[in-house]
């Protein structure tokens, strides 16, 4: 096996100086009716020739070389390439949570810089190293906000992502924390009168995505009176990070838990990805996760040291903030080198550019379907209300490798054949037009068969 | 006993500030293309939601960033350079092929919601690792949607939790040993169980009376590592499967130490009921500084109509798809379906392997354990003599005498060029050294490794305060942890 460095020889010599006289003594404390005596049932060794091979084929039949209209929590943005150059260096790649901080520093003070871009970009004033994803970190959020409080029970605006929604109800379930929702207005918003109306004194907070997961931007600041009026807290999470380039922050959030994967993290079937929370200075001792804090040697020269593990699972056990332990650093790492690449000035134009082709895509498709949500300000993603079902239209679509937006009848069946469709800078204006060329050609047919049903009836 | 550093030496490294110190108006490190489509007006767009200012974030160009990493990197120890004996983390080699496959367009590119039919590939992969993993586990279904290994064992205990639940009651607690990792109590914390302790016996492993005794009807699970944190493997599992069964209880097994088991004995087997894995370590996905990791968990028959949705089934056609239709299903703990990138490296990883490969790897891993044990024996104090698998415990007993203690060692063990073992864990070992060399460890390395371990002994012996006052070549010299944590500086702030 060419990862082992042994050789027969090597083997019996490390045998001998321990002094057994097999393999099988070292395993002899495991009950010999349990042993298995037979091979495993898996494939046989394979070259690395053979490996890559079999995945070429298993990647030429996943979509390869399509574009893509889907966003709904997964965005597909440029990454420059010196983000693999970068976290491929062995250092970075084969290194392990960095507890002892002499020989770690790399890892360390490049988590502290993430920690503090998180803060610029948030508005907020503290970052936790990473957690898993956007939904597990919204989630940790709202615990956290039932720490903070004291109080159990949340309230969930249905324009949150829904996926994120069931993971909340599978951990509030077992936390004993009752979940109310409020549904959304005209704008796509969430109905504040609604909101109000499900809080209780027993509201540890509100949790809103914003931009939601409609792509249009909530009113933070209108959520964040609400809220704090009855005592709770308010917890928002942002699932399409480049958006915090031209989109103003949701500073009058108590907790912002965040989806970093926008920032350079492919999209890769759903993860690995990169979540984050970030807060106040006072809420620290309540956050979850590993934080890396600034501090001095004997020297007094500036290092970087993990800080505050009395909120951790292996100092606290059962009495943690949360069991996590490992968290996302290589991710968030990609995220930090693209932070970094596009900066203060980089960001902004890369989400004008992400504004400007959804605007576009939005005008030409709203010639032929009904753009709902239109009352409030998005950013890169909208949604079209078609004549005809979204999965047809799709189906067309990838005829012109182009698949289409997310059909919200799935989640939200009272839009009937709504579509959320998002736009990035990666969106050619040509596959635009082509995707509204297929929608003016679907919005006719459908027309002249309800003419034709019409004539028919008539007759 | 400088002569005695033989694996590493000196050499210089580049001083690096932080990027925000190289920030000056103008310099930029991207490019964007023209906009094809019509130029938009923010203000009138976004209104009062437009961002004026993204404050302080760097301003760089590309090849400022190349250095800063690169530098930045230069001050890591990692498994490419050496051995990471950190027990219970299993720091095995990361296969570079690994990373070529999951950087595949289709692979890489490939969006959670993209329709089925054109995401054959992904869920072949979901699927083929699947079979793997209950193979290789002994179990009959699985779920790969946990993100990490402690994800997993919340998973896991939701899954015991929905099952009792289904047959009339939860039940209220969870038997953790004294042993566990911190993750297992946390987690049934968060699971909304109660936890007790189950002490552990004159051999490091499970008391069996106590279990008898502890064991009742209020006890949803055990929640055992086996082999435990000691590297030991739990002889009397049939016994111990047996209480919990008789009682209504189920078994549930961290997997943090496969690495001892895989292609020699199946949890499955030996009356486990759910376990978790963890790519990270087992399957050679790279640890990355921290993660991403990825704990799928393997359950018998009886928990999988509870398994997190959706789930992968093949559908009538012969194609692949996810089923959501699980009535009685815990939910999902994740968005979309986990670290599939992770899924890739796996499976890239039993590929290389085959049936072969993992028997052998397992074995490796045993013999280098008990190497470093036979070799570092009577220099160091060994607690427990119970035989070990994959890791070896020592105490720093015998060079607490000179007030040396476990972390001292393992500081001046980063001079000699190796990253430290794990320390002060299992809590029952009082001073623990917890080494774990795994198969990608040769004997030459291991030697050089020994040779560091009996020359620090000696160091400890004839000049302690060197050892107290070490590393005495990295970059910094021990940090002030408690400065940081009394008064948090948690970000960059300009001057």
């Amino acid at each position: 096996m060419r990862y082992l460095p042994k050789s027969p020889a090597d083997r019996e010599a490390i045998l001998k100086a321990i002094g057994a006289r097999s393999i099988d003594d070292l395993f002899a404390p495991i009950p010999a009716e349990y042993r298995l005596n037979r091979d495993l049932k898996v494939p046989r060794q394979m070259a690395e020739s053979e490996i890559v091979d079999w995945f070429r084929e298993r990647s030429r039949e996943n979509g390869d070389g399509y574009a893509t209209f889907l966003g709904a929590g997964a965005y597909y943005h440029y990454r420059p390439v010196i983000i693999d150059s970068l976290i491929s260096r062995g250092e970075f790649l084969t290194a392990y949570t960095p507890y002892q901080a002499e020989i770690s520093q790399g890892t360390l003070q490049s988590i502290f810089e993430f920690q503090s871009m998180i803060c610029e970009l948030t508005g907020m004033e503290v970052a936790n190293a990473s957690m898993y994803d956007g939904s597990t970190a919204a989630v940790e959020a709202v615990m956290m906000a039932a720490r903070l409080t004291g109080r159990r029970s949340v309230v969930t605006a249905r324009s949150v992502h829904p996926e994120y929604r069931e993971v909340l109800a599978t951990y509030a379930l077992h936390q004993g924390m009752p979940l109310a929702e409020a549904g959304f207005s005209s704008s796509g918003r969430v109905n504040l009168k609604e909101l109000e109306q499900k809080i209780t004194d027993q509201t540890a907070c509100v949790l809103i995505q914003s931009p939601n997961f409609f792509g249009t931007i909530e009113d933070v600041a209108a959520t964040a009176e609400i809220a704090h009026k009855h005592g709770a807290m308010l917890v928002v999470s942002i699932a399409e990070a480049v958006s915090l380039g031209i989109v103003e922050p949701p500073r009058q959030a108590d907790i912002i838990a965040m989806e970093a994967q926008s920032f350079g993290v492919p999209l890769g079937f759903g993860g690995p990805y990169c979540g984050v929370i970030a807060t106040r200075e006072k809420n620290v001792r309540q956050m979850p996760g590993r934080l890396v804090g600034q501090t001095v040697d004997r020297n007094g020269k500036r290092g970087f040291v993990l800080t505050l593990a009395t909120r951790e699972q292996h100092i606290r056990r059962e009495k943690a903030t949360s069991n996590i332990c490992t968290n996302q650093a290589l991710i968030a790492l990609m995220a930090n080198i693209f932070m970094t690449i596009y900066g203060k000035v980089g960001l902004r134009e890369l989400a004008k550019q992400n504004l400007a082709k959804a605007a576009y895509a939005a005008q030409q498709f709203g010639k032929h379907g009904q753009v709902l949500f239109s009352a409030a300000a998005r950013f890169n993603e909208f949604v079209i209300q078609t004549s005809e079902d979204p999965y047809a239209i799709n189906n067309r679509l990838l005829g012109h490798k182009i698949v289409g937006g997310f059909p919200l009848k799935k989640f939200y069946p009272e839009l009937g054949n709504a579509a959320l469709w998002c736009c990035t800078e990666m969106t050619s204006r040509s596959s635009i037009d082509t995707v509204a060329g297929l929608l003016a050609e679907s919005e006719r047919s459908v027309k002249s068969s309800k003419e034709t049903d019409v004539e028919e009836v008539t007759r | 006993m400088k002569d005695m550093i033989r694996k590493a030496t000196s050499h210089v490294n580049q001083n690096e500030g932080l990027i925000f110190e190289k920030s000056s108006p103008g310099k930029a490190a991207w490019k964007l293309p023209p906009l094809d489509v019509p130029d938009v007006d923010t203000a009138k767009l976004l209104g009062s939601a437009e961002r004026k200012s993204l404050g302080h974030m760097p301003e760089v160009s590309e090849i400022e960033i190349i250095r800063h990493f690169t530098r930045l990197s230069t001050w890591n120890y990692a498994i490419d350079l050496g051995m990471y004996p950190l027990g219970s983390c299993t720091m095995k080699y990361n296969p570079r092929v690994n990373e070529v496959v999951s950087r595949l367009d289709g692979l890489a590119n490939g969006h959670p919601y993209q329709p089925e039919k054109i995401s054959q590939g992904a869920l072949r992969i979901i699927k083929t690792l699947s079979e793997c993993l209950i193979e290789i586990t002994g179990m009959d279904a699985i779920t790969l949607q946990p993100a990490a290994g402690a994800h997993g064992e919340l998973t896991g205990l939701l899954l015991v939790r929905a099952y009792l639940q289904s047959r009339g009651h939860p039940r209220k607690k969870i038997l953790i040993p004294d042993s566990a990792h911190g993750t297992n109590p946390a987690t049934a914390a968060t699971a909304g169980y109660a936890v007790e302790h189950l002490k552990s016996n004159a051999q490091g492993m499970v008391d069996i009376a106590a279990l008898a005794a502890q064991m009742n009807e209020d006890v949803a699970a055990l929640m055992l590592t086996n082999p435990n944190t000691l590297g030991v493997f739990e002889q009397e599992i049939a016994k111990i499967a047996e209480i919990m069964h008789a009682k209504g209880g189920l078994l549930y097994m961290d997997g943090a130490n496969m690495n001892a088991l895989v292609g020699k004995v199946r949890p499955g087997d030996f009356g486990d009921d759910v376990m978790h894995l963890n790519l990270h370590k087992t399957f050679s996905t790279p640890h990355g500084g921290g993660g991403p990791g990825s704990g799928p968990v393997a359950v018998k028959k009886m928990l999988e109509p509870f398994l997190p949705k959706p789930v992968l089934i093949t559908k009538s056609d012969g194609t692949l798809g996810f089923d959501y239709n699980r009535p009685q299903s815990v939910g999902r703990v994740r968005a979309f379906y986990g670290n599939f990138g992770m899924f890739v490296r796996a499976l890239a990883y039993t590929l290389a392997n085959g049936p072969d490969g993992l028997r052998q790897t397992t074995e490796d891993a045993v013999l280098n354990a008990n190497y470093i044990r036979k070799g570092l024996d009577g220099t160091y104090d060994l607690p427990y003599p119970t035989p070990s698998m994959h890791e070896v415990v020592f105490s720093d007993k015998l060079q607490a005498k000179k007030g040396v203690r476990t972390m001292d060692i393992a500081k001046r063990l980063i001079d000699y060029g190796f990253h430290p073992y794990t320390t002060a864990f299992p809590l029952i070992v009082p001073g623990a050294l917890m080494i774990e060399p795994t198969e990608s460890e040769s004997k030459e390395e291991m030697d050089l490794f020994i040779g560091a371990m009996r020359s620090i002994a000696e160091e400890v012996e004839e000049d302690p305060e060197m050892v107290l006052a070490a590393p005495h070549t990295t970059r910094v010299s021990r940090l002030d942890e408690v400065a940081a944590a009394r008064k948090p500086v948690l970000r960059w702030k300009p001057a």
